[in-house]
């Protein structure tokens, strides 16, 4: 059976004791190397124990094609799969597990939306609001379903820091609008989107509201009756679970109204030489086989944050970024992108080194041992909008700590001594 | 092998003190190239006298220091080539960052530029070094449009405001 983590439940003020881990012992891959300071989490969040044994488990217990349930083990098969859903409907507050669609990754869900609610709400003359945060996976079937459909895209800006306006809210959403898709948490900024104040101006026109959760989900709490979206996309793999499989949750009512997006098996009722009759939701948006071992393992990546807590997890990231900020602030060279309070970066921290590209300085960084992003981050509209080609991202989750922080900043003066001599 | 063999002085020299980024007086060639993903933008120009041999070679740009450094050496290694030995190098040079030729083995040709073998261990950065040498190979054939070490269809958008 699936082990449960060796350290739930702490409470935020001893979460919050960065010099000490009790976490990365559940993660064999950051135990197994102690000398690495895994810095990346916002591209994939690294898997404990758990999470691996829950997807050999799968194989080794209860391997079938799920959906088909003639004999018992396609029956568990099924079952595992459902006790996912609702697992993932439980996270964030969805009245209904059949309001959660599985895809392959946030941005099936999000290319979901825009082929099925883009082609049947947009025509001519309408309007997709999205902003100048969001990810390419946000942003690029928002531009094809403008060209398909000949509406306009409108972007929302912020200010230096990242906050949105009632100003610039007020003024790009308006009666043209019939979708606003953007991101709750910026990938690159780590700042917060005020969701709910864009959705109660969008639906005071009847704008359909989707929300980028892939950097939110796995970082603070999410409840998507507080969250004025109507639908939301997010991922396991950022979440602690496998690689591959990808969440979209939906008001049952707008997914019902929605078409199918990929068609084929496992997504219809009956099937004839003239045509067919889709499945209910969820399983309308579930053509052929799933993956059903990463569906079921992606439970255990939830079991494992939620044993953890949202408390926890929000206390210890922002002490994480309030000791990187601070160290970073020590550094003229450096500069910081997005708030000035660490609290509202959600672990996100991207920064420059005055004069030194960010490949050259991850690539030092990876001589210690040091693995961080650089470059675009999937948001060359951002990058732009900043001012830099690319920037250098270090991304922090529960299971890091003091020391990785202390490593990060040791090596960003080891880059700057590299390219300017001992300091 | 990695980037610790790389960042070395003689590499830091050229991108800090490079001898041969400048504009070119009397130009007979001048050719852009670009890592868009990165942002490294480099320009290649080089005079060539009536028989085509190359006199001097330059470069102009920005980009990360791999790419700089590159270029730099490059350019060092042009003059008073002709233009099928300069296309040699490019290719020999390409061979090597994609790791088919050793530093040893490309040393004698490549001089200084050898010491970016080690790039080859590091896949993401290999269309850094590659930049200059494919810039030049490129304009060298004749191709107007700018070089990218990234090849793909352009971008189609919706219209925006």
């Amino acid at each position: 059976m699936i082990e449960f983590p060796a350290h739930p439940g702490l409470s935020a003020a001893e979460a919050a004791r960065i010099d000490e881990n009790p976490y990365k012992m559940d993660f064999p891959l950051l135990a197994g190397n102690p000398e690495l300071a895994f810095l990346d989490s916002a591209a994939t969040s690294q898997r404990p124990a758990s999470v691996i044994e829950a997807q050999a488990e799968f194989y080794r217990t209860l391997n079938a094609n799920p959906l088909r349930g003639l004999y018992e083990l396609s029956v568990k098969a099924t079952d595992a799969i459902e006790n996912a859903r609702a697992a993932m409907a439980r996270l964030i507050g969805a009245a209904n597990p059949r309001e959660i669609v599985f895809t392959r990754n946030a941005t099936e869900s999000l290319n979901l939306v825009a082929k099925t609610l883009g082609a049947q709400a947009l025509g001519p003359g309408d309007e997709v609001v999205i902003s100048i945060l969001e990810h390419h996976s946000n942003l690029i079937p928002w531009q094809q379903a403008c060209a398909e459909s000949g509406a306009t895209l409108v972007w929302l800006y912020p200010d230096a820091e990242g906050h949105f306006s009632e100003e610039e809210i007020e003024a790009k959403i308006g009666p043209a609008a019939k979708i606003v898709s953007v991101t709750q948490v910026s990938n690159v900024l780590g700042v917060e989107v005020p969701v709910a104040r864009i959705a109660e101006r969008a639906h005071a026109f009847d704008a359909y509201v989707v929300a980028d959760g892939a950097q939110s989900v796995p970082h603070r709490p999410v409840d998507v009756r507080a969250l004025g979206a109507d639908l939301l996309a997010f991922s396991a793999h950022k979440a602690l679970g496998p690689f591959g499989v990808g969440v979209l949750w939906g008001r049952l009512d707008v997914l019902e109204a929605m078409p199918p997006f990929l068609t084929g098996g496992e997504m219809i009722d009956a099937v004839t030489q003239e045509g067919a009759i889709w499945s209910p939701v969820p399983q309308k948006f579930e053509a052929g086989t799933q993956d059903a071992a990463g569906i079921a393992t992606s439970k255990a990546g939830i079991d494992y944050l939620q044993a953890v807590g949202f408390e926890a997890i929000e206390a210890r990231e922002r002490a994480l970024a309030e000791l990187l900020m601070g160290e970073l602030a020590e550094l003229p060279y450096v500069t910081v992108f997005g708030p000035r309070d660490p609290g509202e970066h959600h672990g996100v921290v991207s920064f420059n080194l005055e004069g030194i590209h960010p490949h050259d300085v991850s690539s030092l960084l990876d001589t210690r041992n040091v693995a961080i992003r650089a470059g675009h981050h999937c948001a060359q509209p951002l990058l732009a909008w900043l001012g830099v080609e690319s920037t250098n991202r270090a991304s922090m989750a529960f299971y890091n700590d003091a020391s990785d922080v202390r490593r990060l900043v040791e090596g960003i003066e080891f880059v700057w001594e590299v390219f300017h001599g001992s300091r | 092998m990695g980037a610790a063999d790389l960042y070395t002085p003689a590499l830091l020299d050229h991108v800090q003190h490079p001898d041969h980024k400048c504009e070119l007086d009397g130009a007979s060639l001048s050719h852009e190239g670009v890592n868009p993903s990165c942002g490294d933008d480099l320009t290649i120009h080089v005079r060539l006298d009536d028989d085509g041999t190359i006199m001097e070679a330059s470069w102009t740009g920005s980009g990360c220091a791999v790419s700089q450094a590159s270029a730099d050496m490059m350019a060092d290694l042009l003059e008073g080539l002709t233009q099928g030995e300069a296309r040699e190098l490019c290719d020999l040079f390409g061979r090597m960052v994609r790791g088919e030729v050793s530093a040893e083995e490309a040393e004698d040709e490549l001089d200084e530029a050898s010491c970016l073998a080690s790039i080859s261990h590091m896949p993401a950065r290999v269309k850094c070094a590659e930049l200059a040498w494919r810039t030049l190979d490129e304009m060298l054939s004749g191709t107007t449009a700018p070089t990218t070490t990234e090849d793909g269809l352009a971008p189609e958008g919706g219209s925006a405001r």
